[in-house]
């Protein structure tokens, strides 16, 4: 292995790494030899698709295993202290005042009951590095220096009365109380929407250097990894694949794998023509919803051409998913009517008849809950056939392989369960099930945000061919801007509420952009080690 | 499916092993108690509380009929209309906790409401009140011990059912436009069977004791049918004069409970998927 950075310190030496995890009464190897070494002030990237083991390799430098998995081979050597064979005691004195972790969902990691401050002065006064007082005082310019807003009050508040953003960056701060040698980041920003990422990466960023901190970045997202990391590791089923310079390892990949993980988000649909004077599938007009005395949607007018894509954008809280429940019957809306081929659709999902719902399908953000995990494929995707269609028996039988031949998964997959299928898989079947029914539109629900980034572009990819031969309009709901990019024919842009901007695909992504359109767009990481330094320069000097 | 319950029951821990155990020793007694038994029932065969010996095991109870010979026929009729009873409070409070759950709205509203003003009664009070307005034929002890304790199952079946609603497969279920009972019995019910079975498990016991209390206060199992709470009863006065006599049908309760639960410990354990590290 090549020492990339042979002048400054040696922090953090992982050998030959061997790690398994049990899957009912058997061991197997999830981590299979890694070598992994950390200097001082440097940040690594691991970086690969769900298990590849790179969130287990991240907490193994803590020397830590996660329950149902144990450390079986290598040396872990944390600045001269043998991770492996150090006691439980002393293991605890390193972890928060040396090695600080930094989880991938702060909201479910604070503790809802205790103001931030106090979580936060916790460490240090545990460890003895300071008093509380000394630890709050600490606590305000951490905030400070992490832009959160009113530091001097900020800590005061209780983790639901921040932001997502504002949270996971207040567990950095936590992270950073005790000014420890390493921290590590378990996909610190895979739940945020880009606009929040954006301020969570520069916070990260700008701290790890200020501190010289070394730092451990674990991710899928090879544009994210690419601003945060000096050296990146690529990791796939629990082996490394390619280690380099970040740099480097973007300009030159080596291995096939990097290629395919650094070409992703390249996919783009053929335009087509759309014509004006057609008869949408589906028509909102002045479309007004309420939770309770909150206004979610405020007049709501979109159009969905047949077999056409209609992508609807925006960040969390932006009504997307409301909407999604508006047009299914989920939430009554106040006022507004929804057209489907020109006729009203009853306001609830209930005074609809089988016709009416049969034509309308959904298909699900996580396919882990989408799917009743008590029932076996054939009966999940024959259901719709017997209840729309009245098929029973063999002829059943016959449609559900037709079926799974049509998402590309083996015909014998209908005896099998959903806990034997992997993420895409599953979401393969839950295609499947909406397909069953012989819909004319699908609203998709964000139904690649759960997926690792090459199994949702073969995803987008099936929508794409599932539509062109079966002539199928897909409502897609995303905050995703490269699937957007990818499957979209239309785009509707939506803030608070409200649509801010909607049109053709190319109207909308070329510009001049309206204003919200832009921060999108450009709040989506590039493939480019510089991209964040300059978009904060850019923004600092408009 | 037997045999894969015996290549299960190999690898059981030696509680659970005992506990099946006791279970089948109690079955086997009520199933051929007229086979096993050295009496008839009602039989008179000697005098009040004798001593154990050859002729009666056990000895005799206080009018003087052998006390094994009750201990197994006891099992029969107490063992079948717990049994029966539990099935009949499950069907109840599950379809009850199910709909509730399900439709949700006014209708968990007032179910849950009714159900709380049941609950906060007291159960041996109102079976109590109940049982001697109605009288105490067994149909009616097994119907009202069944709707009493369905309250309770009514409960936990809402409960383990809410958290299966909200899943995104019962909403898509909902979007289909599937009926309430297909929505309870296919994409609840698979769902939520390993809470409920350790409940049954459980509830059974209840229901047995119960049943034994009720009983012992005389509104139970009627004489001269022989039952186990009402052994103890009737034989109470015997403590006075130092005779064990009581405590024999008071040890069958307590130990088919302690089968039972061990059983049920097992079976929670092995469906929580709690493994020992």
């Amino acid at each position: 292995m090549i020492d990339l950075t042979p002048k400054s310190e040696r922090l953090l030496t992982m050998k030959g790494l061997c790690i398994q995890g049990r899957t009912g009464e058997t061991w197997i190897d999830i981590v299979k030899g890694v070598d992994v070494h950390l200097n001082r002030g440097e940040v690594l990237g691991l970086i690969g698709e769900s298990g590849a083991g790179k969130s287990t390799i991240g907490l193994a430098a803590m020397g830590f295993a996660r329950p149902g998995c144990r450390i079986v081979g290598g040396e872990l050597d944390f600045d001269g202290i043998n991770l492996r064979t150090a006691s439980p005691r002393q293991l605890q004195k390193l972890h928060g005042k040396r090695i600080a972790y930094v989880a991938q969902s702060a909201a479910a990691s604070f503790n809802p009951a205790f103001r931030l401050i106090n979580q936060f002065a916790e460490s240090p006064v545990q460890h003895g590095v300071s008093s509380y007082d000394q630890a709050v005082e600490d606590g305000k310019q951490l905030f400070q220096t992490l832009n959160l807003p009113d530091p001097e009050n900020f800590g005061f508040r209780y983790p639901h009365q921040v932001s997502g953003g504002q949270l996971q960056r207040a567990m950095t701060a936590m992270a950073m109380s005790c000014k420890p040698d390493l921290i590590i980041f378990d996909e610190p920003t895979t739940a945020l929407d880009v606009t929040t990422q954006i301020e969570v990466l520069a916070a990260i960023k700008h701290i790890v250097k200020r501190f010289n901190t070394a730092a451990i970045y674990v991710t899928h997202d090879l544009a994210v990894v690419s601003q945060m990391a000096d050296r990146i590791m690529v990791l796939r089923h629990g082996e490394l694949v390619e280690e380099n310079t970040t740099r480097d390892m973007i300009e030159t990949p080596n291995e096939q794998y990097t290629r395919d993980l650094l070409s992703t988000r390249t996919y783009r649909k053929e335009p087509i023509p759309l014509i004006e004077t057609e008869s949408p599938i589906l028509e909102i007009k002045n479309l007004n919803a309420y939770y309770g005395d909150f206004h979610v949607l405020k007049d709501i007018n979109l159009r969905v051409r047949p077999a056409t894509t209609m992508a609807v954008v925006g960040e969390s809280g932006s009504g997307k998913s409301t909407l999604a429940r508006c047009i299914t019957g989920l939430l009554p809306p106040e006022t507004g009517s929804i057209k489907f081929e020109g006729n009203a659709l009853p306001d609830t999902y209930k005074a609809r008849d089988k016709e009416q719902l049969r034509r309308i399908q959904m298909i699900y953000q996580m396919p882990d809950t989408a799917l009743n995990t008590r029932q076996k494929i054939g009966e999940i995707i024959g259901r719709p056939l017997t209840f729309y269609l009245g098929m029973r028996g063999e002829e059943r039988d016959k449609r559900v392989a037709e079926l799974l031949e049509l998402i590309e998964l083996p015909v014998d997959f209908a005896d099998r369960k959903p806990s034997e299928l992997s993420g895409g898989q599953k979401q393969r079947i839950c295609i499947a099930r909406a397909l069953a029914a012989n819909p004319d539109l699908i609203i998709c629900d964000e139904v690649t945000s759960a997926l690792d980034e090459l199994v949702s572009e073969e995803i987008l990819k099936l929508l794409q061919r599932l539509q062109d031969e079966l002539k199928v309009s897909y409502l897609f709901i995303t905050h995703d801007l490269a699937t957007v990019k990818a499957i979209s024919d239309e785009i509707v842009v939506m803030l608070q509420g409200q649509i801010v901007e909607q049109g053709p695909r190319e109207t909308v992504l070329t510009p001049p952009y309206h204003d919200y359109t832009d921060l999108l767009l450009s709040s989506v990481p590039e493939m480019d080690p510089d991209w964040l330094d300059n978009l904060l320069k850019k923004r600092a000097s408009n | 499916m037997f045999s894969n319950f015996l290549k299960e029951l190999k690898n059981a821990p030696f509680a659970a092993q005992l506990g099946v155990f006791i279970i089948i020793l109690y079955l086997i007694a009520a199933i051929f108690a007229p086979l096993i038994a050295p009496y008839a029932e009602t039989e008179i065969i000697g005098d009040v509380w004798e001593e154990m010996s050859s002729k009666s095991w056990l000895g005799t109870d206080q009018i003087g009929r052998d006390l094994f010979t009750r201990l197994i026929y006891g099992a029969r009729n107490t063992i079948s209309i717990a049994f029966v009873t539990t099935i009949l409070s499950f069907f109840i409070g599950i379809c009850g906790g199910f709909m509730a759950a399900v439709i949700g709205g006014w209708i968990d509203q007032g179910m849950s409401r009714f159900v709380d003003i049941m609950m906060s009664i007291p159960i041996l009070i109102f079976a109590l009140m109940i049982l001697s307005v109605l009288g105490t034929s067994t149909p009616v002890l097994i119907g009202v011990i069944a709707v009493l304790d369905s309250t309770r199952v009514y409960r936990l079946s809402r409960a383990v059912a809410m958290d299966v609603v909200v899943m995104d497969f019962v909403e898509a279920a909902k979007l289909r436009g599937e009926n309430t009972w297909y929505l309870m019995s296919r994409e609840v019910l698979p769902n939520t069977l390993a809470p409920l079975v350790a409940e049954f498990g459980l509830r059974f016991c209840f229901v047995f004791l119960f049943i034994s209390s009720l009983s012992f206060l005389g509104l139970g199992i009627q004489p001269p049918t022989a039952d186990w709470g009402s052994m103890v009863r009737e034989n109470s006065g015997a403590i006075t004069f130092g005779i064990l006599t009581p405590l024999v049908p008071a040890a069958a309760i307590a130990i088919l409970t302690i089968g039972v639960n061990l059983v049920v410990d097992w079976f929670l354990h092995k469906t929580a998927g709690i493994k020992d590290s």
